[in-house]
């Protein structure tokens, strides 16, 4: 494991009793992929976030891959979704909340003056725990955010649709029934509908926050495969309170705890030999 | 069974009959509000079967007493008794009857209060007929002769068809001289009216050259050729319409001459069968919707009113909608959530609860007397001394009646955006857009329901409003529609007739108070009707709104 991430255990030395992480730990495991041989997508340099006077998490730095999944896991409240929420600036819309440190998207902090926070967002998109489609037609769903940049071309937008539709699996069952109320869809179709919709804008990073959660067992698979398939594509970063989906989508997975991040490896290095005691008791179900 | 009270009570039995109880009690006040409008006025289009009796009068002398039965009251005896009135004794309780006897010209009233017992022998004979009139209202009485230039033509039992033959020509000629009075000679006034302007303005420019004179009186000269041309054919129209008339024979004896241009219609009650008194009843009814006053507003329709109303009411909504909106739309989503917003907020709250006659006075002081004459002063200098926009008028009275409501506009849609779920900001905004993108694609069609619900109840307000218009712009009888054919069409300055205002007039401020009492009722009818039709199309249009954006219960 490269610096940044045994500077963040080691940051944890109250809560963790394990120093001085063994990075040839990881690299022996199973599969063989390890962070150093990744390009950086996101990088996170001491990041802490404060709601009015309370300090939510405590100076993350981490290292998001591109091109694949990334999962945060940790008990409720333990600030994973708002980690998430700090790489497309969604936290700016919650009152009192500010923060302190960086986070590199290519190189470029999104938290210093002057970005342009709409087309972050169209680079990041993101993806909710409760579908929430816009009360319009389908194809207007995902036709929202083409619209939004000012592409108005039918010929382009049709494209774009059917293109995103069939990227979220979703094309076979709508495609008779575009101009529909994307209200009368189910659970799963909505939440699909809503990362076609994300998909269309071509960000470069996506960030599912629980979306499986509002689920039914057979959509939410539904969603797996879809973010087996979109990884290809996209960065990737997933938070699930499911630890079974999480081992089963991701490539990396980040444990956080109490707004700290306790551990972040491949996902098989964390689940069959966690470095942390932490990690270990949440993952064998002790707590959390 | 026995129910102990305790137990009775414990189930919540009592708030339930309480609950149900205040139900019914509204529902029934309500209805009852409602129908005792309806039964008052819509019985005044009946036509009324008329009676014909011998009169007693105090000296013994019999005489002949004509008219319809308005009304019929018991009086104690006592009460006539003191003011003089010879009762007989032992009676405690008289019937006193209301007549309408009509024939204002010949009598000098046309109703009159008569004791029941004074009155024998009620009759009801065919050949009776009642006449409406363009001036002195109603005459009773028998037909007697049909003349045309002064010649007998027709009388005895053929006179009657004679008579409606007539009185068909005659309304077909009057229609024309109205149409030409009313539209055309209006028309060329009004333009007479704005070549003057022009010239008065061109003077006060001091462009006034010889070839922009030469111009305008060119106009004027054609304008001239076209009224003249006009009142030759009115001068015609004139000599045909009173050709004819008719002498008649009313309840003291009296045969008297009634022009025919002078008669609306003439009937025989006594005559009509039921589905003849229904075919009559909707003629008088569409009458009253659709025509003009006459006679100090106590006789034919109230269509200005109405018209009035609906456009005052359309233009408010169309002032206050935006205003609202976006004032509602700035305090909820961007101004900052503090002490100076919350102020704010009990302020906006606050002057929904002004009386609506402050508003007026602050209509006629700042908007008419300030803003108005300033606009004159500005943009119609030509005009004055005679104000255009510095005096009461359409325009005024709409936006005091926006100001009045705009509180409510501002609430409703408040409560609207604060609604709209979170997800579906979130939603928006993580596609790269903007807040303004956002809330304008997304939150305000989502919203709009509830604006239309904050414009409905503002129409509700404002459509039932009187007193503020006193100040700001209605008018007893206006000359002219507000929205007529004349260039630019909408008459913002002009003065209107309002029915509320309507109501007041003519039930207070009317000559003839038996008269316009029943027209109260039938003008409250239907001012209920217009409200409620204003609102019904709001309702509809917020239904349709809802049905689109149902993603509230997310």
């Amino acid at each position: 494991m490269n610096d940044s991430m045994t500077q963040t255990t080691a940051h944890q030395e109250t809560k963790s009793r394990t120093h001085g992480i063994d990075i040839s730990a990881i690299e022996r495991s199973a599969e063989d992929i390890s962070i150093e041989q990744e390009t950086i997508a996101l990088q996170v340099n001491n990041l802490k976030l404060y709601y009015g006077e309370k300090e939510a998490l405590h100076g993350i730095d981490m290292q998001i891959p591109q091109k694949r999944v990334t999962a945060f896991i940790g008990p409720s409240g333990c600030g994973k979704s708002t980690l998430l929420r700090c790489f497309n600036r969604m936290n700016d819309l919650v009152d009192g909340c500010r923060i302190d440190g960086r986070i590199l998207l290519e190189d470029q902090n999104i938290y210093e003056k002057g970005v342009d926070v709409a087309e972050l967002r169209r680079r990041v998109g993101m993806v909710f725990q409760k579908p929430n489609p816009f009360p319009k037609s389908i194809y207007e769903n995902v036709a929202y955010g083409l619209r939004i940049q000012g592409i108005n071309k039918k010929r382009v937008i049709d494209e774009t649709v059917e293109w995103a539709l069939k990227s979220a699996a979703l094309w076979d069952e709508v495609k008779d029934r575009l101009n529909e109320s994307a209200l009368g869809l189910s659970g799963g179709q909505q939440q699909r509908l809503v990362i076609a919709r994300t998909v269309a804008v071509k960000p470069e990073v996506l960030l599912l926050d629980e979306p499986a959660s509002a689920l039914d067992p057979l959509s939410t698979l539904k969603i797996e495969e879809l973010i087996h398939e979109l990884k290809d594509e996209y960065t990737i970063v997933i938070v699930t309170h499911n630890m079974q989906q999480a081992a089963r989508v991701s490539d990396y997975t980040a444990f956080m705890y109490m707004g700290d991040l306790i551990e972040f490896g491949s996902t098989n290095q964390l689940f069959t030999n966690p470095v942390s005691k932490q990690t270990e008791d949440y993952i064998t179900g002790r707590y959390g | 069974m026995r129910v102990s009270v305790k137990e009775w009570t414990a189930k919540g039995d009592p708030w339930v009959w309480l609950n149900a109880g205040a139900v019914a009690i509204s529902l029934v006040m309500v209805l009852g509000l409602l129908s005792l409008i309806a039964v008052r006025g819509l019985s005044h289009f009946w036509p009324h079967s008329i009676m014909e009796a011998d009169y007693v009068g105090d000296d013994g002398k019999v005489s002949l007493m004509i008219g319809e039965v308005v009304e019929s009251e018991e009086v104690p005896a006592e009460q006539l008794r003191h003011s003089g009135v010879d009762v007989p004794e032992g009676a405690e309780f008289l019937n006193r009857l209301l007549i309408k006897t009509g024939n204002r010209d010949v009598l000098g009233f046309d109703f009159r209060w008569i004791l029941e017992k004074k009155i024998r022998d009620r009759r009801q004979p065919g050949d009776l007929m009642a006449i409406e009139r363009r001036e002195w209202g109603n005459f009773y009485g028998y037909l007697e002769d049909v003349k045309e230039s002064g010649e007998v033509v027709a009388s005895g039992p053929q006179a009657w068809d004679e008579f409606q033959q007539r009185i068909e020509r005659t309304l077909d000629l009057h229609d024309q001289i109205y149409d030409i009075e009313k539209h055309q000679i209006g028309s060329v006034n009004y333009t007479l009216e704005r070549l003057r302007l022009k010239e008065r303005r061109l003077e006060l420019n001091g462009k006034k050259t010889p070839q922009a004179m030469a111009d305008i009186e060119a106009e004027r000269a054609e304008e001239d050729q076209i009224y003249q041309s006009l009142q030759q054919q009115l001068s015609e129209l004139y000599t045909q319409i009173n050709r004819d008339s008719i002498t008649a024979r009313a309840m003291n004896g009296n045969v008297i001459d009634i022009p025919l241009a002078k008669v609306v219609r003439a009937f025989q009650p006594n005559n009509m069968d039921l589905f003849e008194k229904i075919g009559f009843y909707f003629v008088k009814v569409w009458e009253f919707i659709s025509d003009d006053p006459r006679e100090a507003n106590t006789e034919g329709g109230i269509f200005p009113a109405i018209y009035g109303t609906v456009l005052m009411v359309i233009i408010m909504s169309v002032i206050v909608t935006p205003l609202g909106v976006v004032a509602a739309v700035y305090l909820r989503e961007y101004a900052h959530q503090g002490a100076m917003t919350r102020i704010i907020r009990i302020a906006v709250n606050n002057l929904a609860g002004v009386p609506s006659i402050v508003y007026g006075v602050f209509g006629l002081g700042f908007f008419i007397y300030f803003i108005g004459s300033n606009i004159d002063q500005a943009l119609y200098p030509e005009a004055l001394p005679s104000p255009t926009f510095g005096t009461p008028g359409l325009m005024w009275a709409s936006i005091t009646l926006a100001i009045l409501t705009l509180p409510v506009v501002i609430v409703a849609t408040e409560e609207g955006l604060a609604r709209i779920p979170r997800s579906m900001r979130e939603g928006s905004l993580a596609l790269g857009a903007t807040k303004a993108e956002t809330l304008w694609r997304v939150v305000i069609p989502m919203a709009s329901p509830a604006m239309m619900t904050g414009v409905i109840l503002a129409i509700a307000r404002a459509a039932g409003e009187v007193a503020p218009l006193m100040l700001v712009g209605v008018v007893k009888l206006a000359p002219s529609l507000p929205l007529d054919g004349n260039y630019p069409y909408l008459h913002l300055d002009q003065k209107f007739m309002h029915l509320g205002f309507h109501i007041y007039d003519v039930g207070f401020q009317s000559p003839n108070v038996e008269a316009a009492r029943p027209l109260v009722y039938a003008t409250a009818l239907l001012l209920v009707a217009v409200i409620a039709l204003l609102n019904l199309s709001a309702v509809a249009i917020r239904n349709r709104l809802r049905e689109k954006y149902k993603a509230l219960e997310m």
